[in-house]
């Protein structure tokens, strides 16, 4: 898709550290997790970002600091130009109205005493504006066949759905308020495969409609790959690697990344003995306190001194053409290798 | 006089031709105040030592319930097993009696659990939960079990083991628990282990940790290994067979590579189809249309019909019996050899 005009939001330098305190009746800060530490991208206009990474690596963080869910520790987001730390009033409601999130678990992120109509109709009850009382009825079930439910079925609550449905009700929802912008954190991770590609093909649908931009964020690399356009691969509250699909999958630079990627099973057993595998060693460390110098030196292969001493900054290196935070960065396709 | 259970229970070692676990024709139902669930219908699998079967399906298609009645941890009632035989190296486990069966679970016929991270008890260390196995069932001193803990995790990989026996499972990450419940799961040394989903919660570095540590235990020891999964990635990296479900049903069973090449039936073909790869960067995903049948009131004839492509008007009608492909692939599709012969994708 074309990254062309003004970006829709631009993030730079987030960060985003929760305090890690002792003691109970005094409380005492002796140190923070660094869930986001020093995050910077743009998104376009119909662009989808890609976010993978180990499980903790701070996706979710990112994604609700994004949706000013959670205050930033220092950084700035900046929505349509303007930057949502500095927004007030009806300025703030509007750059919230134009970022919206679809949640990981369509079995537990539903209310389930409320009808789907009050669910999807909801952010209306904020945001008077876009739907008046007489309208919403009439809004919500437009919304239902967008996502291809039956509008009919307004007035069921969640459970008279299945998961892939329920999901539905979500983008759904999402949508309420047409925002130009959805974060999706793991929106397909608990469907089943035939009910997980008609999601995909959904959302890539509306994206086309409606010119939307995604961020989406999954654990499931072959996943993220079909649907996105760009791709940052997390550790440890940074991004290593940042690109277009095609550079990141076919020409990774960074080791976590070609570790990430030879780890992926390729449903196709032909060949599979020979098939490359990095299996990495171990946990990430702890957030809440980091190596010094590059973040994946405990568990990198090619880690030097200097990888100890100096972090490698998210730069374009020689010989690739996307940006990736490695002093000895060089591209290495495992996917198709063997 | 009361039979003991060595003469029962089949010796360890020495097979002759059975296989090692044999599922043949097994039936479950759930008797609910909305109806009888049937959850499975007639299902067969075997597995050998040292072989991998994975067994693939829709969610809800009765994995795990198949799994639980091998195990014998079914509630009965609701749940009754109307027919069927389990034959473990020979004999039908259904036939035992409740002391001869507790003899045979998590001892030579082990499971992880689904929901495993769930499992471990957040109060004991897990050193003490792992040792409990050997002091319950080996009537080990404390201490000698103690060090069997520990050896147990050296071999699931775990770093410092020695002093990590004594931390609770909340110190320990996602794919360390897991570690540890493989650990308890195999401290018996079982012949068949039965792993539903065992890395379903995991991200892949750490599912790729997984799966290596159970192939090596398989080579180790020669144990059956039963995978339960949706992910056709890990699938076609270990399995040697495969058997697909849809319904309480096996609707396909084959060999890995021969499925992967040209699958057989309509649900299985739908179901390769339909996932994205991270080695290509397709258009638009196939999906199969509609929604998993309602086991309360299953479709007539075959119960895919409703969602399938090949379908032809006796379908609706006629139930399709499992047919013998070769020797060692059937598919319970009437139209099987159309399904094969369209290429994929
Ligand atoms: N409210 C909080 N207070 C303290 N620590 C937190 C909080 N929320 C998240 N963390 C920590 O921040 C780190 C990043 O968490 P986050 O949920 O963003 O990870 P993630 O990449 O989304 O992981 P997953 O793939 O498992 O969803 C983790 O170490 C987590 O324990
Ligand atoms: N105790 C019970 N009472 C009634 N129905 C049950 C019971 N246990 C399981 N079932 C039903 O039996 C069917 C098969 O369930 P099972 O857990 O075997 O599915 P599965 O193939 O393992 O699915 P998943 O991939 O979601 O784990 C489901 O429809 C389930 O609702
Ligand atoms: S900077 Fe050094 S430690 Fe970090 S990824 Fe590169 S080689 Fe490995
Ligand atoms: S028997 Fe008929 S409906 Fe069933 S899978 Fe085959 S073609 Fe489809
Ligand atoms: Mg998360
Ligand atoms: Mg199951």
């Amino acid at each position: 898709m074309a990254s062309v005009g003004e970006p829709v939001l631009e993030v730079r330098d987030l960060v985003k550290h929760f305090p890690l305190n002792q003691g109970i009746l005094f409380k005492k800060q002796i140190g923070a997790i660094k869930a986001v530490d020093g995050v910077s991208f743009d998104l376009h206009k119909g662009e989808t970002l890609g976010i993978v990474g180990e499980s903790g690596c701070g996706k979710s963080t990112l994604a609700k600091v994004l949706m000013a869910l959670e205050r930033p520790t220092s950084g700035s987001v900046k929505i349509g130009g303007r930057d949502i730390a500095k927004a007030r009033g009806g300025e703030l409601k509007t750059m919230r109205r134009n970022i919206q999130m679809v949640m990981q678990d369509p079995y537990t992120s539903l209310n389930p005493r409320m009808t789907v109509g009050d669910i999807i109709g909801e952010p209306y009850e904020i945001h008077t504006e876009v739907a008046p009382k007489g309208d919403r009825r009439k809004k919500v079930q437009e919304l239902l066949d967008v996502v291809g439910l039956n509008p009919d079925h307004i007035n069921r609550y969640p459970h008279q759905f299945s998961g892939g449905q329920r999901q539905r009700i979500g983008i759904a929802r999402g949508l309420a308020l047409q925002p130009e912008i959805i974060v999706c954190d793991e929106p397909v991770s608990a469907l089943d495969v035939s009910i997980q590609a008609q999601v995909i093909n959904l959302l890539e649908r509306l994206q086309d409609e409606f010119g939307l931009a995604y961020i989406f964020i999954a654990h499931d690399l072959s996943v993220v790959r079909h649907i996105s356009d760009r791709v940052g691969v997390m550790y440890l509250g940074k991004f290593v690697e940042l690109g277009k699909d095609a550079e990141i999958y076919e020409r990774p630079a960074h080791p976590y990344t070609q570790a990430l990627l030879s780890a992926v099973p390729v449903p196709d057993p032909e060949g599979r003995e020979r098939r490359e595998r990095i299996i990495l060693q171990g946990d990430p460390p702890s957030p809440a306190n980091p190596p010094s110098g590059c973040r994946f030196r405990t568990r990198c292969w090619k880690a030097q001194e200097i990888c100890a001493q100096e972090e490698p900054l998210l730069q374009i290196r020689p010989g690739t053409a996307h940006l990736s935070a490695c002093h000895f960065a060089e591209t290495h396709d495992v996917v198709h290798a063997g | 006089m009361k039979k003991t259970s060595a003469d029962v229970l089949p010796a360890e070692g020495g097979l002759g031709d059975a296989p090692l676990l044999a599922v043949d024709n097994l039936h479950v139902e759930f008797h609910t105040r909305a109806g009888v669930v049937r959850a499975v219908n007639g299902v067969s699998y075997t597995v050998g030592p040292g072989e991998t079967l994975a067994v693939l399906g829709e969610s809800g298609s009765g994995k795990s319930v198949t799994a639980q009645a091998i195990m014998g941890i079914l509630d009965m009632p609701p749940a009754v097993i109307p027919q069927g035989e389990i034959r473990f190296k020979g004999t039908d486990l259904l036939k035992l009696s409740e002391h001869d069966r507790t003899q045979v679970r998590g001892q030579r016929i082990a499971m992880i659990f689904q929901d495993a991270l769930s499992a471990l008890n957040p109060v004991f260390t897990v050193g003490w939960q792992i040792s409990e196995m050997f002091r319950v069932h080996r009537g080990m001193s404390k201490s000698d079990a103690m060090k069997k803990a520990v050896e147990l995790m050296d071999r699931v990989r775990i770093p410092a083991a020695k002093q990590r026996v004594h931390d609770y499972p909340h110190q320990f990450s996602g794919g360390m628990r897991q570690r540890i419940m493989i650990a308890m799961s195999i401290a018996l040394d079982p012949e068949v282990l039965i792993a539903d989903e065992p890395t379903t919660a995991l991200d892949v570095t750490v599912q790729a940790q997984i799966m290596e540590l159970l192939a090596e235990l398989q080579r180790e020891s020669q144990m059956g290994l039963i995978l339960i999964t949706h992910d056709l990635g890990v699938v076609a990296d270990v399995a040697d067979k495969i058997a697909v479900m849809y319904g309480g049903r096996i609707v396909e069973n084959a060999p890995v590579y021969d499925i992967y090449r040209a699958p057989a039936h309509p649900y299985t073909k739908g179901l390769l189809d339909s996932i994205p790869r991270v080695d290509q960067k397709g258009h638009e995903l196939y999906a199969i249309k509609g929604l998993p049948p309602n086991l309360l009131d299953l479709p007539t004839g075959c119960a895919f019909h409703p969602r399938c492509p090949f379908r032809q008007e006796n379908c609706v009608t006629d139930a399709p019996p499992l047919y013998e492909i070769s020797g060692t692939r059937g598919s319970a599709c009437h139209y099987w050899r159309e399904v094969l012969d369209g290429e994929r994708r």
